[in-house]
């Protein structure tokens, strides 16, 4: 029975990516099937023209936000084991640093929405790739108004500004609190401590005393049990 | 004549019915509420962040202090997106543990949720029979990996050990009789499974004497009845899920639409509440107690006639046994390397949600084919459900605040994360 269930929910996802291609790709939208899940890559200026139709449209009816995030891929396929350098002192690792490519993610900064149509039993992905330098791409909360929070995280967390969103607070960090900690660049352990000073005879803000270290490294290991089997052909007709 | 003015206040951060640290600024007309705006990030601990920084099994530990009141199901999401990720398969006993796991977690749930929202609105009997059942259930947890709480029992490719032939008996002591002692350890004679199946005999009985005391009770109807009412359409937009869904009406539930785990050879149903009040998303609690004890049932009979094995046999994922590692170089190498440096998935990305008890808790993990997580969100329930406040309060009075706080059923560790 599982099987069947999971069959027929990959057949109404595999018409949903059809049905995406056909309606959006004239707008300049990709649409990406990957492990059974649908996702729709919109350039950000028709972002709500296309998520007002994926709410409204009897075909679609995604009528829920599940999700919204964003995205930091300026570290994407970076690994932090230096092969050479470990190699010269002691054992390869089998690892060559730094190999998977970012080409699929051609800016720093993405926004994506996780959108579940209840009377269709489907569910997709929406991303929109945003300025590097200044991300910022419209609100949505006039399309699902349960993204008002969802966005303030994000903007929060990735410093992404979402135009037209009528109370772009911070919301998870404490208040004052300086920079984006969710980006890349940010370190793992922050930049200021906090103590309280019996002298002042208040809560003072230091900077952080502690070192960051890596326990375990990043590594990327090129898996032969994953090479997708297309990308075999590539290698064939290159060869 | 005197002035009238409008109240600020401040609820919270260390108000006992905030659910923990809660902070909401309540702009007030005299006792009625104008607008609400919680503050929330107090107990923000950057998980996600962290999780970016470790292997992906390294994290299971979090997910169980996201939601601290239901630790299973966050962890099962989390497995669950590994899994689909790197595209292993869970053995079928595996399933049926973790489908009853779930279940008992979403016991523990309800009935933490039953007894401080009691509490909240002056039920305070129900509080002490509520933790009297979680006693027990905690005891399975504690059975099966050694703590009562923190579980970490999940791994990807199945749970990190069988169900135990034995469970653990109170001791005699010097503050409790023999008689006392032996009256305790009466069900805890034979296995976990036997322990359970005396408990889902006893608990139905025990959930009518909750209603007997709420159900009809005219104090918790004049409190919940027509409070923080939420249309179906409107729990849609606002991103509502779980029990606060279906108490709108809608007949959603993930274990039977999008169903994981066991749930689809397990038979049970779906409450629906009508009025979408306060009320109603009790009803719908209560009974999805019952529905979870029918599950939990069929589950400890399944077990009971289908030994088997509980992770998968794919070493690269999940580690040898220990006796193997004695004789055995590659067993040996695998576990060194998997306790080192973890498991590499494959570059991709992947949505995996279960229905936790507050509704659908959800890991979104990007990977580039390193062994840590390029990027992991967790969508948390409470978290849609917490923005939801200002609307489903403004115009109540301030004692309806914390019967909406309870019935949102918010748990910080999951909404902060």
């Amino acid at each position: 029975m599982n099987d069947s269930v999971r069959t027929s929910s990959q057949e109404r996802h595999a018409a949903l990516a059809e049905q995406l291609a056909d309606q959006f790709s004239d707008k300049g939208c990709d649409v990406i099937s990957q492990l059974g899940e649908v996702t729709l890559v919109i350039p950000s200026e028709y972002l709500i023209e296309v998520a007002t139709e994926l709410r409204d449209a009897e075909n679609f009816l995604f009528k829920e936000l599940i999700d919204l995030c964003g995205v930091d891929y300026s570290g994407f396929g970076q690994s932090e084991w230096v092969t050479t350098s470990a190699s010269g002192t002691g054992f390869g690792r089998g690892v060559e640093a730094g190999k998977a490519a970012r080409d699929d993610h051609p800016t720093d900064f993405a926004s994506v929405y996780h959108l579940l149509s209840i009377a269709n039993n489907l569910r997709m992905r929406l991303r929109v790739y945003l300025d590097s330098e200044q991300p910022l791409v419209d609100s949505v909360v006039g399309v699902w108004r349960g993204a008002d929070w969802f966005e303030r995280e994000s903007f929060d967390l990735y410093g992404i500004l979402y135009n037209g969103h009528s109370d772009l607070r911070r919301i998870l960090t404490d208040y004052g609190f300086m920079g984006h900690p969710f980006r890349k660049d940010f370190p793992l352990e922050g930049n200021v401590e906090l103590r309280f000073d019996p002298e002042k005879n208040r809560v003072v803000y230091e900077p952080v005393t502690i070192e960051s270290r890596t326990l375990v490294p990043r590594v990327i290991r090129e898996d032969n049990r994953y090479l997708q089997p297309d990308s075999d052909e590539q290698d064939a007709t290159d060869a | 004549m005197p002035e009238i003015r409008n109240y600020t206040l401040n609820f919270g951060p260390q108000h006992p019915a905030a659910h923990g640290v809660l902070r909401l600024v309540l702009e007030m007309d005299g006792e009625v509420i104008e607008r609400a705006d919680p503050h929330i990030g107090l107990l923000h601990r950057a998980t996600e962040k962290l999780a970016e920084s470790k292997p992906y099994a390294q994290s299971i530990p979090y997910m169980d202090r996201l939601d601290y009141m239901s630790m299973m199901c966050n962890e099962h999401a989390y497995v669950r997106a590994i899994e689909r990720l790197i595209g292993v398969e869970v053995p079928i006993r595996a399933q049926y543990i973790r489908t009853m796991f779930d279940e008992i977690t979403r016991i523990l749930n309800h009935l933490l949720w039953l007894g401080t929202h009691g509490l909240d609105v002056g039920a305070m009997t129900m509080f002490l029979y509520c933790f009297r059942e979680r006693e027990d259930l905690m005891d399975c947890y504690e059975a099966v990996t050694g703590a009562r709480l923190h579980a970490a029992y999940y791994r990807p490719g199945g749970v990190y050990r069988d169900l135990p032939d034995e469970m653990p008996k109170y001791e005699p002591n010097e503050f409790r009789s023999d008689a006392d002692i032996a009256r305790k350890n009466e069900t805890r004679e034979g296995s976990l499974l036997d322990f359970i199946d005396a408990f889902t005999d006893r608990f139905p009985g025990l959930v009518d004497e909750y209603e007997t005391l709420l159900t009809d009770n005219r104090i918790w109807k004049q409190r919940t009845v027509g409070i923080g009412v939420v249309s179906p359409e409107r729990a849609l937009q606002l991103g509502f899920s779980g029990p606060m869904l279906r108490g709108s009406g809608y007949a959603w539930d993930l274990r039977k639409k999008q169903t994981y785990a066991a749930y689809d050879k397990v038979d049970f149903d779906i409450p629906v509440g009508q009025n979408g009040d306060c009320y109603d998303r009790y009803l719908v609690r209560v009974e999805e107690l019952r529905q979870s004890n029918r599950i939990v049932r069929q589950c400890v009979q399944w077990l009971r006639n289908n030994p088997g094995p509980v992770i998968a046999d794919d070493h690269k994922v999940a580690p040898p046994n220990r006796a193997d590692m004695k004789d055995d170089m590659e067993a040996l190498i695998h576990h060194f390397k998997l306790f080192t440096e973890g498991f590499c998935p494959p570059p991709g990305e992947v949505y995996a949600a279960v229905e936790a008890p507050k509704g659908e808790f959800g890991c979104y993990v990007i990977s580039d084919g390193a062994n840590k997580p390029y990027r992991l969100k967790i969508r948390a329930p409470g978290f849609a459900h917490l923005s939801a406040m200002d609307e489903m309060v403004r115009g109540h009075m301030l004692a309806d605040v914390v019967a909406v706080i309870g019935t949102m059923d918010v748990v910080f560790g999951e909404i902060d994360r």
